[in-house]
């Protein structure tokens, strides 16, 4: 088959995945159909049913808990691993066998993440899994579920997107785009969510996007999904007279969403029951949770509530007789949700560090502030130069403190509620007013839980077919540590340089740059180089020397490795090599180490992330 | 000797006679079983030459699957559109056939009881319904019954949302004057009260009626026990 029939968009959570896409043929001009796939997933044992979200769990059963034969989907399945929403449910009572958030581990630096580590602290005999594995499997599941629908169509002959979140590092990515091709998706590309709802926007808007920004506009798009929040700013530029858009800046990877909120609206309660003599077990609190979660949504939707019910069934049989009723409050919803996940704060405020006591065990670096916030403050006060080099914008007031956008996208599930979109909007308007900027508009979004895939389905769309594309390139300018040769001095550690590597904004399919610099590899040994990221750092061109920089402009990441193996040299010898980067096709960063001698012409090594966990250091 | 002895073939007397009813039997059923090949062999050769009949298109569809993305495709539509229409099980017949229609005669048949457990054991795991009409509620006070029924309720609402599409028979507000044309469904609205004459009928509308348009049970696997509505549960 020469051309494709369907563009595909896969949206793959945290906590949920989903996937979305167009049909090529039937779309004409800015007219893209998006339908969502409906995903077959078990619900019960032995009960198939068809959902448009795949819940992102994973449960690996006891080999006597279920039927083989109720374990079956419409393509076979797996019977070790159930996927979806029985994995989720089954997950609430067995959390020991529950892998979740596997997502958010495959971005942890301090881990390997493909070793067997998921679910984390299990008793002997429960089965783990990797991280990377994970991935495979919910990808797996979607491949079977797309194959299953479109025979003649199998999802690796389609054009297919990933959505990745925009903070993850280049290592993420490539586990990500490597988890894709170990399911035999090779045409695949990779999109930043942020990204992806700023595409569904435009789509859905079908072309009247062009008078809703204007050549000027700054696009703040806060992502707040169920396990993660995500921050990217977008410019509205001109290309010879058409409207462009250029994404200028992403934020850091923070581990705070809405289930956090949910969680903690059930402690609030719990402990308003604690008071009156109830105590809950773990799936009591289980139900507390599911039932705070729609309270929330009753209190936010409806403005003239003043409480909703909340009961927690009994778990046995008896339902009247051993149900606990309750209610959540407006007020508990205002204080807890509001005031403690979205506060009114200073433009200058900075998320709170406590200073963490002993870690026993390696866990997920989860935010230590709830304040969305003030991670947004944070965000905008650290890119307050983000657009200085665009061209067509108005130079930025050099005593502005902070980025000032100019219309905020909303997306997640979280800014269902629209009280937590009002808010949000009316925090940064404050901000803005200090500094006597314009307010920012609201750019309105609807579906927010789809919204990635059907993105992610429309880009896939129009990098085939045309049509209005996010310019942006790498988010980081990247450098690797250099040590300067001097004479060791006890006590002191060697002086550390860092050289430019990959530019900021570096385009992917642009040509690969190359540092003048030489280094020498040992053949047959595993040399590793220090790896740092920034998402400042706009000017630095590929080859500069830094001897100096300060600690929040630059991120250390992890190592990068590389193996030479060389039948024309000798174990040891060494070879002195340029170090080539590029961003592939798919999205991920690329480093080869080529080797200058006239001799190894043509050769080259690969140069590879270090994913083994910083840990395993020898 | 031979007067001592009856000869060889009176001897066998008896056992001729036997064979020969026998014979007749068999000669009988051979007939029998001769005319019935031969009415089955015509029956088979009629229905082979139906069959027959359709080899062209068969052959002409098989040749075509094969060489032809586009009709494959199209084929596979066909079913797969076929496939998603109809109910996981036949919905049941209309009870009896109004007697005063000239319609031929509809059949009794007992609904299935699988499709019925499947949604009971659904509702049970979404909102506890078979827990809640099990229990005996005159010991309970209206609060305790009422704070129980709003997880029932709550539950069981998902479940009708997520698995059936449920429509009002008649858009009008109930009290609203409506009239019944000639040939209105009387399955769908049923005249009560004081019904004579010839339709159009016009009347008071006291209840809208329910539709289920659709119906999107879940598929069950064929090892799966329906008649467990909900399993025990033991925590180790």
């Amino acid at each position: 088959m020469s051309e494709s029939r369907f563009a595909v968009g896969i949206d793959l959570g945290t906590t949920h995945c989903a996937l979305a896409f167009v049909e090529s043929a039937k779309c004409e001009g800015e007219e893209v159909e998006q339908q969502m796939m409906p995903i077959p997933q078990l619900t019960a044992p032995g009960t198939v049913e068809e959902r448009q979200l795949l819940p992102s769990f994973l449960y690996l059963p006891h080999p006597d808990e279920f039927k083989s034969g109720d374990l079956s989907l419409p393509w076979g399945g797996d019977p070790a691993h159930i996927a979806g929403e029985l994995a989720r449910r089954q997950g609430t009572t067995t959390p020991i066998r529950l892998v979740s958030s596997a997502k958010s581990w495959l971005c942890h630096p301090d881990v390997d993440r493909k070793a067997a580590i998921l679910p984390p602290e299990v008793p002997g005999d429960v089965p783990q899994l990797s991280p990377f594995d994970a991935s495979v499997h919910y990808l797996n599941h979607i491949r079977e579920a797309w194959n299953g629908l479109h025979p003649y169509d199998p999802l690796d002959r389609q054009e297919v997107t990933v959505t990745v979140p925009a903070s993850f590092d280049p290592a993420a990515r490539e586990l990500t785009a490597e988890a894709a091709r170990a399911v035999g998706l090779e045409n695949l590309v990779l999109l930043e969510e942020p990204q992806a709802a700023l595409y569904s926007w435009v789509n859905d808007s079908t072309g009247r996007w062009r008078h809703d920004v204007k050549v000027g506009d700054i696009i703040l798009v806060v992502d707040v999904g169920g396990g993660t929040s995500d921050f990217s700013l977008i410019a509205v530029t001109e290309q010879e007279g058409a409207l462009e858009l250029t994404r200028v800046a992403v934020g850091e990877h923070i581990l705070l969403g809405g289930d956090n909120m949910d969680l903690t609206l059930a402690h609030v309660v719990k402990q308003k029951l604690k008071k009156n003599g109830v105590e809950l077990d773990r799936w009591q609190l289980q139900a507390l949770t599911h039932g705070c979660r729609i309270a929330k949504e009753a209190l936010l939707a409806d403005p003239d509530l003043e409480s909703y019910p909340v009961v927690v069934p009994s778990r046995g049989a008896k339902l009247i007789g051993g149900s606990i009723r309750t209610e959540l409050t407006r007020d508990e919803v205002t204080t807890t949700l509001i005031e403690g996940f979205f506060p009114e704060v200073k433009s200058s405020d900075r998320p709170q560090q406590r200073s963490r006591g002993a870690l026993t065990k390696v866990g997920l670096p989860f935010a230590q502030d709830p304040a969305v916030t003030r991670h947004l403050a944070a965000f905008l006060g650290k890119q307050a130069g983000a657009t200085e080099d665009l061209e067509g914008f108005v130079e930025h007031a050099h005593w502005a403190s902070f980025l000032h956008p100019t219309a905020v996208l909303f997306n997640g599930g979280v800014f269902n509620a629209s009280v937590l979109r009002d808010r949000v909007v009316k925090v940064i308007n404050q901000w803005l007013a200090e500094e006597d900027a314009p307010p920012a508009r609201l750019l309105e979004a609807c579906d927010l839980d789809t919204a990635v895939a059907r993105g992610a389905a429309f880009y896939a769309h129009v990098r085939k077919h045309g049509g209005v594309r996010i310019r942006g390139g790498t988010s980081h300018s990247y450098y690797v540590g250099v040590e300067r040769s001097m004479p060791a001095i006890p006590g002191m550690e060697p002086e550390l340089h860092a050289l430019c590597l990959v530019p900021f904004g570096l385009e992917e399919g642009s040509e690969p740059v190359t540092p003048p610099q030489e280094f020498g590899l040992v053949v047959g040994e595993p040399v590793r180089f220090r790896f740092f990221g920034s998402s400042v750092r706009r000017e630095d061109q590929v080859g500069d020397l830094f001897e100096e920089w300060s600690e929040d402009e630059m991120e250390e990441l992890e190592e990068i490795q590389t193996l030479l193996t060389s039948e024309r040299h000798k174990k040891g010898e060494v070879v002195p090599v340029h170090l080539q980067a590029a961003v592939s096709e798919v999205g991920t960063l690329e480093l080869t180490a080529i080797p200058i001698g006239k001799a190894d012409a043509g050769s080259e090594w690969k140069v590879s992330f270090n994913t083994r966990g910083s840990t395993e250091q020898p | 000797m031979t007067d001592a002895k009856p000869s060889l073939s009176d001897r066998l007397e008896p056992a001729r006679e036997a064979l020969v009813v026998v014979a007749r039997f068999v000669a009988h059923y051979l007939a029998v079983g001769a005319r019935l090949a031969a009415h089955y062999t015509v029956v088979a050769a009629r229905k082979t030459w139906v069959v027959l009949q359709r080899l062209p298109i068969a052959v002409y569809s098989f040749v075509r699957a094969l060489s032809d993305a586009d009709y494959a495709r199209r084929l596979t539509e066909l079913y797969i559109d076929r496939h998603s229409s109809l109910p996981s099980k036949p919905a049941p017949a209309p009870a009896v056939a109004p007697s005063v229609r000239s319609e031929p005669q509809a059949v009794l048949q007992s609904a299935g009881p699988d499709s019925a457990l499947v949604l009971l054991s659904l509702l049970q795991k979404e909102g506890r319904f078979v827990d809640f009409l099990q229990e005996d509620v005159s010991g309970y006070s209206d609060q305790e019954v009422g704070a129980a029924a709003r997880v029932v309720h709550e539950g069981c609402q998902r479940v009708l949302r997520d698995h059936l599409s449920i429509e009002p028979v008649r858009q009008e507000a109930e009290g609203s004057s409506v009239t019944l044309p000639k040939g209105f469904d009387p399955a769908a609205v049923r005249p009560t009260g004081n019904v004579i004459g010839e339709p159009p009928f016009t009347g008071s509308l006291v209840h809208r009626g329910w539709r289920a348009v659709e119906v999107r049970l879940p598929k069950v696997s064929s090892s799966r026990d329906v008649r467990i509505l909900a399993a025990a549960e033991v925590e180790l």
